[in-house]
This record gives C-alpha cells, sequence and structure tokens, in this order.
C-alpha cells in the first residue's frame, strides 16, 4: 500500500490559509481599500504573496510567549539585583537616554501604523504578515519601557521620553523620519520602514546598541536587544519580500519603489547620525567603531543584497557613496553638536579622554587626528579653565532632516560647510545635503509644513523667550537631565554607589 | 567569488546544537564568536537541517524553533520542514 504524500510547509499553509480574503460584493473592493492605488503602484494579483515566516496564529503566540517569559525573569532578576551597578560606567548610560527618547516612541508608531497597513492592504496574507509585525511593535515598545524603568529608578532623563520626542530638537529628527513614512501611503511606508530601515539599515542601529550594552555590563538591555532581534529576523524578511512582490508584479513598479528606496535609505541613514555619536562616543568600552559597522553592514553586506536585487532592475540607493565618505567624519561632527547643545538636551555629554581620543586615532587614521583631536584638546582647556563650551545660540536646521546643518563637503573639503538652498513659492529653504535637496524638491508641499524645532522656538511656540522656558516645556530637569557630564547629579550618584568620593577624599586629606 | 550570506543567533545553549549542525553541514561557513551572538557567514548559501540540529541535540527540533534565538540574517530565505536556508542568486 503506498505511503500518504506529505504536503510540504508551503503547500500546507497555502492551502489551511488561502481563500481566507474575499472580493466584497455588497460594496465595491477600492471603496473598503481606498488607499493601495493612490502611489501607482500596480499589483495585479495579490495571492503571488510569499508568506516569509509562514507562521499561523497559534505558532506565533506559541514563540512569542517562550520569548516574554524568558525575558521578563531576566528583567526581575536584574530589577532585585541591582545589576545596574555593573555596568562599566554611567557614561554609558546616556546611550540608554537616547534609545528611550529616540527609538521607544518609533517602535509605538511603528505598532499603529503596521495595524493600520493590516487593515488596509488589499492581501490577506500581507495583511496578516502587517497584524503580527503591529503587536511585535507593540512589544517592543513594551519590554523597552520595562526593561528601561529600571534604570529610571536611578538616573536622570528616562522620565517623559514620549512627551520629549514630541517637542525636543534632537528627536524630532526620529519623529520626522517617522511621521514622513506615516503620512505616506502604504507601499511608501512599507518600503521606508520594513526595507531601508529594518532590512538595510537595521544592524547599524542594533549592533551599536546591543553589542554596546554587552561591552558595558548592561545584561537587560542585551537581553531585551536579542530578544526584540528575533521579531527583527521576521520584519526584515517582509522588507525584502515586499520589494520583491511590488518590482515582480508590474514594471511600472520599478522606478516608483527605487525612488522610496532612495529616499528613505537617505532619510534613515541621516538619522543614524545620533547612533554614531552614541557608538563611539557614550561606550565606554566599543566593540566596533561607526566606521567598521558602515563598512561590514552597509558596504559588504548591502553590497550583496543590490547584487541580488539587481536582477530585478534596482540599484545601490543614491549617496551611497557619500554616507561611506562620511563614515569617516559622521560620529565625530554629530558628536561636536551634541556636545555644543547638551544644555538643552535630556543626555550628558563629555570630552572623550585620552585612552578613547587613542582608540579614535586608531579607527579613524585618516581623519580624527587631523580635523577633530585638536577640537577635544581645546574644549579640555576650555572646561579647565571653568567655562566649559555650550553653544549660546540656536543653530540652522535642515528642512528635510532636521538635523542641523554640521555635516561638511566630504567628498571635496571636509573643512567646508555642506550647504543646499531651494526656493519654493518665493521662500528660501535650507537643506544639509544633495540626498535631502533632492528629498525637499521632490515633495515641497509636505516639507514646507515641517516643524521645525528651532523655528518654532524663535516663534514662541515652545514655551517662551528664555532657555529655561524652553527646557520646562521640554519636561526636562534643567541641571539635573542637561549638562556636562562631570560633575552632574548622575556623576555624583555613581561616584557615591563606587566608593569613588571616599577614594577622593582620602587622596586629598 | 560568490557573496556572502549570514546568520547570527543568540550565544546560549539552544543555540549550540544549531551552530554544530552548520559546521557539519556547510563546509565553507566561518564562525565567529563575539559578546552574546555567534556570527556564522557562508560564500553564496549557507542551510540549517532539521536532521542535523536533532541529532546534536539529542532531541526532536522543529525548524520554527530557530526563531527563538535568531538575532539578525542575510539572503534570500527558503524554508520548509526539514530545513531553512539563506542563498543569494548572484
Amino acid at each position: 500500500m503506498a505511503a500518504k504524500k506529505k504536503l510540504n510547509m508551503r503547500k500546507r499553509y497555502e492551502v489551511l490559509t488561502r481563500g481566507m480574503g474575499w472580493d466584497t460584493t455588497y460594496q465595491p473592493m477600492d471603496k473598503v481599500f481606498p488607499y493601495d492605488k493612490f502611489e501607482g503602484i500596480k499589483i495585479k494579483d495579490w495571492s503571488g504573496w510569499e508568506d516569509p515566516f509562514r507562521l499561523t496564529v497559534d505558532a506565533y503566540w506559541k514563540y512569542q510567549a517562550e520569548k516574554e517569559k524568558k525575558l521578563y525573569a531576566i528583567i526581575d532578576s536584574f530589577a532585585q539585583n541591582n545589576a545596574h551597578l555593573n555596568v562599566s560606567d554611567a557614561r554609558y548610560v546616556n546611550a540608554l537616554k537616547l534609545f528611550i527618547q529616540g527609538v521607544t516612541p518609533l517602535e509605538y508608531g511603528a505598532h499603529r501604523h503596521y495595524a493600520h497597513l493590516g487593515r488596509h492592504f488589499r492581501g490577506e496574507g500581507t495583511r496578516v504578515a502587517c497584524q503580527m509585525q503591529s503587536i511585535d511593535e507593540l512589544r517592543h515598545c513594551q519590554t523597552q519601557l520595562h526593561t528601561l524603568s529600571h534604570y529610571n529608578k536611578h538616573f536622570n532623563g528616562l522620565h517623559d521620553p514620549f512627551h520629549q520626542h514630541d517637542r525636543v530638537w534632537y528627536l524630532s529628527v526620529p519623529k520626522s523620519y517617522f511621521e514622513d513614512a506615516m503620512t505616506a501611503g502604504p507601499f511608501e511606508f512599507i518600503t521606508s520602514v520594513s526595507f531601508s530601515f529594518e532590512y538595510v539599515l537595521t544592524n547599524l542601529l542594533f549592533v551599536p546598541f546591543m553589542s554596546g550594552a554587552a561591552y558595558n555590563g548592561d545584561m537587560a538591555t542585551v537581553t531585551f536587544g536579542f530578544s526584540a532581534q528575533s521579531d527583527e529576523a521576521r520584519h526584515m524578511t517582509l522588507g525584502l519580500e515586499i520589494i520583491k512582490f511590488m518590482v515582480e508584479q508590474h514594471e511600472d513598479n520599478l522606478p516608483i519603489i527605487q525612488g522610496y528606496i532612495d529616499k528613505h535609505f537617505w532619510r534613515a541613514y541621516r538619522l543614524l547620525a545620533l547612533i554614531s555619536a552614541m557608538q563611539d562616543y557614550m561606550l565606554p568600552n566599543t566593540p566596533m567603531s561607526w566606521g567598521e559597522a558602515w563598512q561590514v553592514y552597509y558596504v559588504e553586506n548591502m553590497g550583496a543584497l543590490f547584487n541580488d536585487l539587481s536582477r530585478y532592475g534596482l540599484r545601490m540607493p543614491k549617496y551611497s557613496d557619500v554616507a561611506t565618505a562620511e563614515s569617516e567624519h559622521l560620529s565625530h561632527q554629530t558628536w561636536s553638536d551634541l556636545y555644543n547643545f547638551t544644555h538643552a538636551a535630556a543626555f550628558h555629554t563629555w570630552v572623550p579622554d585620552d585612552k578613547k581620543m587613542d582608540w579614535l586615532s586608531e579607527k579613524y587614521p585618516n581623519t580624527f587626528d587631523k580635523y577633530y583631536r585638536p577640537r577635544y584638546l581645546q574644549w579640555r582647556e576650555m572646561e579647565k579653565a571653568g567655562e566649559r563650551h555650550y553653544f549660546k545660540g540656536l543653530p540652522q536646521l535642515c528642512q528635510t532632516c532636521q538635523i542641523p546643518m554640521f555635516f561638511t563637503e566630504v567628498m571635496s573639503d571636509p573643512m567646508k560647510v555642506s550647504r543646499r538652498v531651494s526656493m519654493y513659492k518665493g521662500d528660501r529653504y535650507h537643506t544639509c545635503s544633495d540626498g535631502c535637496k533632492d528629498v525637499f524638491e521632490n515633495e515641497p508641499e509636505k516639507f514646507i509644513q515641517a516643524w521645525l524645532p528651532v523655528h518654532q522656538i524663535f516663534q514662541g511656540n515652545c514655551g517662551g523667550a528664555e532657555l529655561s522656558d524652553v527646557l520646562n516645556y521640554y519636561h526636562l530637569n534643567d541641571g539635573e537631565d542637561n549638562m556636562e557630564y562631570v560633575g552632574s547629579p548622575d556623576h555624583k550618584r555613581w561616584q557615591e554607589w563606587k566608593g569613588e568620593d571616599k577614594q577622593d577624599e582620602a587622596a586629598a586629606g | 567569488m560568490a557573496d556572502n550570506v549570514f546568520l547570527i543567533l543568540q550565544d546560549n545553549e539552544d543555540a549550540r546544537p544549531i551552530i554544530e549542525a552548520i559546521e557539519k553541514d556547510n563546509q565553507d561557513a566561518s564562525i565567529d564568536y563575539q559578546p552574546g551572538m555567534v556570527r556564522i557567514e557562508s560564500p553564496g548559501r549557507l542551510v540549517v537541517n532539521r536532521d542535523s540540529v536533532s541529532e546534536f541535540k539529542g532531541q526532536d527540533w522543529d525548524v520554527m524553533e530557530l526563531q527563538l534565538n535568531l538575532v539578525s540574517l542575510s539572503g534570500n530565505i527558503d524554508e520548509d520542514d526539514d530545513y531553512f536556508a539563506l542563498s543569494w542568486s548572484s
């Protein structure tokens, strides 16, 4: 008797899940799904969608529940054992402040928007993938808040991340990136977030933070990070799958998708400037420099990816060469800016010590000693003289990425500020690069509406005319959350916990 | 020379039999231990075979359980009941 042939995984999944969607007859389909055609993306056959991980809801719950049990046991243990005392130095915690203020609200935004996509994509397979991602993103938001709530008990700057995300100048960078995607159509959003952010650039967000945590004794963040990354593998696959699906469905989609890839690669790359500074400067022990991470995770890995995608007619994102040239400068320029404005930021900054500067020299042999060490030595002298440098004005921001205009012409003259100008309806707009200028000029009606923190302060919409008014508006505690690290309440508490204050007294006496 | 695919797993007891299976079934794979995670690179293709993992683990292992330890990956995914593979077409 012949054995019954078993269906393979792909076939089984297809049989179980397909046919759950239907074309409506009581209302026209275009009325039920009003958002998925206006971008000009043509989908001939939604059933051509290949589910990346073929998860049914019961399998999803099972694996997610197991991850949660393991994670929360470690979070509890971390809190009970006051394991925050095991981090290398309290300077490290500033990376976590940047994370909870800059990244955690984006997880919540992703949760909301994937729920929207989970309703508005016409294909049921795509909708299910988006619904699962929506739950994943809420999970990430929650696990980050739970993990970092312990740090909030012992360090400043972690107390009001959502309020600050919506108002504070450096946080408008991630906020505007995400809102740009959320106010776009579903195909642009999913290209921006699932592909550009969660596939192309994910390792440049993840590796700095999570390896940074591992190298600096932060067990809780390492654990949360790895737990979230296992979800990210599914997200990455969704991102790649959607790109392939869209270009396979109709040849007219190719230029639209390439345009989205170019725009959102550049916007997400600009956002990562904050991460580059965190990676090279905030971590007392740094596993890998930004320059090294860029080489491995972008130049090599994404080189391989776009080689593969070239069969569809896709190419590497525009201005990849600029980003690569900037990789030797980005972290230093960004850290310098944050150092200048730390009186208005909810984290501390400091001049790097000699050990760190020697490491930076080694990692950036072409640029650090020539352009950046002299600057830090100067600031160190000013600090010693009791005149720690804070910039007393407000910077010009790029109309697109909203970062202060400190980028330079790295391809031709790294000492020259990179500045572009566009005219629109009689007004002048400033951008920091060809990448940002292209974004502005492709959608000027969108970007002239940007809520730029510096303009808003000057217009009186941020609490008032004085710095103290603005800090109040930010819910930023002056003298606690902001300013130089050395001598801050975080620093003093750390010295008490470690007995370093007693050592200083003994040495003095 | 083929472009590399990679798989990054958490560095824990669950992942150990998976890593051993990969070493056995992928002759050109290179394994790099970093804090908390293990990065496995392979030119062109990398496959995780269910049978190999089960053998090293001493228990039946489902390919879907890979998700519990997965950190990151690079390459086109091909998944079935008996294997999980990454590859580049170029």
